[in-house]
């Protein structure tokens, strides 16, 4: 066991835990956001940066702090480790610029996204973004793709965090799912407008920390946070058949993996489970869901937030009309 | 000779070829490593002679050498980056065009000295020329016995390879390097594990530029102490730089490290001074990634000490009034060349080859050069210039690979050093719009003599 001290409050873990694993253990406001570490997909990380934390200490061997601030869910943990999150105001005013960098394509088209309410780029946004925008330049746009029945893909939201990509190399059986090009016009797609259909693709929609890839058929159906998350289960040949059935009265609008508090899927679902069963015939239900209380899913209705957003009008669009 | 090492022979007819290149004392340092020397001889002559790497970082090679991971029972690899993309740096095409045989004598002794069996050299896609080059050079050497099964009789055996890229700078970083010889997309790994654990399909590598290993050979032949006491402090050796710009001499010059900076420009066996009588402005002396220094800082430094052609003396005063070697591409821009224009130049090629892989470098290359194309185009605000810095610091230091930095860099030093003329390009857009800047503008047409190809224009 390794002892690490992250924002001044001591944990023991295990050999070759990562920081963010570390923070986990700790739990609440130390944690550092993750908008492309997902623990069950190998290789993923390192990548959004929001992360970053920086290293005081980096083990009892040597004292030296690190020269860079690191990406923690990829940076393990050596005995004796200081690790500064919040507490470093180094680190908060990083992740004001990465989030920062996040936002500056994305087209915050909240309104009329399915994501709105499950967001992680939204609570990102929040807890660390600016309020207003430092940019005037057009927003990227991607031409409109369809990658099957299934998945609805707006690239336009997406943020590269490569997540889809892992899914579909690692849970599914042909590869058909992958990054595009370089640089700023690279965009998630299949190769030579293929559709994705293999068994648990669909995972790639729990996956999005974004609203890039959505259910199609759930789309536009309701915000999520008119809905009631209800634990299920059924028997299936192909997954475990332990989902998250979001219910509204006796219908089942959508079914998605059951979500930890960290926002990750913990047992990836089949794409029959997602599509087709959508009756209460299908599920045993076993009861509520437990969902963080800040989130407006548990709220089940929006309210006014304590931080207040300044819109700034846009010249000539946002007159009344005469 | 004025201490040159790697390119005492280069001006010999015919050195490209074996024969003659033997004949004019090729791998005998070959022939001494791997009969009267051990591998680890071999290793410590490396770093007794305080080679540092050439390809930008300058880190020392035996060090380098000294974290392979010789426990594991992996094969290793030696990993030669001839992914030279740098803008302004030339010189590794330069020594891989006309002394091929010096290169491969290299790996050979250097894989001796690391116990490796296969090596590559990846090479940049857009030197497609080259790949035959040194493809015939691996072939003479096998058939005379010095690459094959095992060489001069000794049990060590090397094969080596030529890839070439499909050209992305990206690529030349070694960890995006290795994915892309694994023929995979080339992205930049994630550090730790580094390459010398978990390098090329998992197993421990190394990976070195073009003329870090050439060096190599020269280093056996002359001893590593006798290689140190060339060059200046922990600068040893000579260092290959290629110079260009609006200089008189433009080309590849080998310079003993420690010639002063004042004496590469106006020498006249150097760049042999300002073109057209002009007066000199600014110097980019590392290749376009390193920080740009205007005249009087990069011939002195700001305490008064004339500025050196070394790894230390180029960094003194870090970011406030420093910059680096680098890979010894050395631009030079007089009187009349506009920083503005310069430094978007720069930022457009970091916008084109960042890999998009984590978003400060994404997003962040694309929304500099917004900016700057603005402010170039007569279209910018006082507060612009301030967003640059602010967008360079958040880039700079919160990526994966260095190529973060490399952009962030130029954009930083120019306003620190130039901020007078973004603010004039501010100020007087009308002005900023008609400077000819003797580009060829979209309303003209260059006339080029009609070879016969019927082609008239370009």
């Amino acid at each position: 066991m390794i002892k690490v001290t992250i924002d001044n409050i001591p944990v023991e873990v295990e050999d070759g835990t990562t920081i963010l694993q570390a923070a986990r253990k700790i739990g609440g406001k130390v944690v550092p956001p993750a908008m492309c570490y997902y623990t069950n997909l190998k290789g993923s990380g390192g990548k959004c940066r929001t992360c970053l934390v920086k290293v005081a200490q980096s083990s009892v061997k040597d004292p030296r702090p690190m020269a860079k601030l690191v990406a923690s869910c990829s940076t393990p943990v050596q005995d004796g480790m200081v690790v500064q999150n919040l507490t470093s105001p180094e680190v908060v005013e990083a992740r004001k610029g990465v989030v920062e960098f996040l936002l500056l394509n994305h087209p915050l088209d909240c309104p009329v996204c399915d994501q709105a309410g499950e967001c992680d780029l939204q609570d990102l946004s929040f807890g660390y973004g600016m309020e207003e925008t430092a940019t005037e330049e057009e927003r990227r746009e991607f031409p409109v793709k369809d990658i099957g029945e299934n998945i609805q893909l707006h690239m336009n939201r997406c943020i590269l965090c490569y997540r889809c990509v892992y899914v579909a190399d690692q849970l599914t059986d042909k590869r058909l799912h992958g990054i595009l090009y370089r640089g700023d016009v690279s965009e998630i797609s299949t190769f030579i407008s293929n559709s994705v259909t293999n068994d648990f693709s669909g995972n790639m929609i729990d996956v999005c920390p974004v609203g890039a890839l959505t259910d199609k058929t759930f789309r536009f159906k309701s915000r999520v946070w008119f809905l009631k998350p209800m634990n299920a289960h059924r028997s299936c040949s192909t997954c475990t058949g332990k989902v998250t059935a979001w219910m509204f009265g006796n219908e089942i609008y959508r079914v998605t993996g059951r979500k930890d508090r960290f926002g990750e899927v913990e047992e990836f679902i089949c794409n029959e489970c997602r599509y087709e069963k959508k009756t209460l015939n299908d599920w045993e239900i076993e009861g509520p869901r437990r969902i963080k209380r800040q989130s407006v899913i548990s709220a089940n209705h929006y309210e006014e937030m304590k931080k207040q957003s300044v819109i700034k009008p846009i010249e000539g669009l946002m007159e009344p009309p005469e | 000779m004025g201490g040159k090492v790697l390119l005492a022979n280069v001006d010999i007819p015919g050195i490209r070829g074996f024969d003659t290149y033997r004949a004019h004392g090729g791998y005998i340092a070959v022939e001494k490593a791997l009969r009267e020397m051990t591998a680890t001889e071999v290793s410590l002559e490396v770093h007794k002679s305080g080679l540092r790497g050439r390809g930008g970082a300058g880190f020392p090679t035996g060090l380098k050498w000294s974290f392979l991971d010789r426990k594991s029972d992996k094969p290793r690899y030696l990993v030669c980056n001839a992914d030279e993309s740098e803008p302004g740096t030339f010189k590794d095409r330069y020594l891989m065009h006309h002394l091929p045989h010096l290169l491969l004598e290299g790996l050979i002794i250097s894989s001796y000295a690391l116990g490796v069996e296969t090596c590559y050299i990846y090479i940049r896609g857009e030197f497609k020329y080259l790949v035959g080059v040194l493809e015939k050079a691996i072939k003479e050497a096998y058939q005379h016995g010095f690459l094959g099964e095992r060489i001069l009789g000794t049990g060590f055996s090397l094969k080596i390879y030529v890839h070439p890229g499909a050209g992305a700078y990206i690529c030349g970083e070694e960890t995006a390097l290795l994915e892309s010889l694994e023929g995979k997309r080339g992205n930049p790994r994630i550090k730790p594990p580094f390459p010398a654990f978990k390098g090329l399909y998992g197993c421990p590598t190394v990976v070195n530029n073009v003329e870090t290993l050439a060096a190599v050979g020269p280093i056996i032949n002359m001893g590593g102490e006798a290689y140190a006491k060339i060059g200046r402090g922990r600068s040893t050796g000579t260092k290959l730089i290629s110079a260009c710009g609006h200089i008189n001499n433009p080309g590849v010059y080998e310079i003993e490290m420690g010639l002063p900076v004042e004496d590469f420009i106006y020498a006249p066996r150097y760049c042999g001074g300002i073109a057209n009588d002009k007066l000199l402005k600014a110097v980019i002396p590392g290749g376009s990634s390193v920080p740009i220094l205007p005249a009087d800082l990069i011939l002195n430094t700001a305490q008064g000490e004339q500025r050196l052609m070394t790894f230390e003396s180029l960094a003194e005063g870090d970011f406030e009034s420093g910059t680096m070697l680098g890979s010894g591409g050395f631009i030079v821009l007089d009187e009349d060349a506009c920083i503005v224009r310069n430094t978007l130049n720069l930022t457009r090629f970091y916008r084109h080859e960042s890999c998009g892989q984590c978003s400060p470098c994404r997003e962040g290359t694309g929304w500099m050069e917004k900016v700057l194309h603005r402010i170039e185009h007569g279209e910018g605000k006082m507060s612009d210039i301030d967003l640059l810095v602010r967008v360079a610091k958040n880039i700079e230091g919160n990526t994966i690979c260095p190529l973060g930095d490399a952009a962030a860099w130029p954009v930083a030093s120019a306003i620190r050093h130039f901020r007078r003329e973004f603010v004039y390009h501010v100020k007087f857009p009308e002005v900023v719009k008609n400077i000819d800047h003797g580009a060829i503008q979209s309303d003209t047409e260059l006339l080029i003599p009609d070879s016969g190809t019927g082609i008239k224009y370009w």
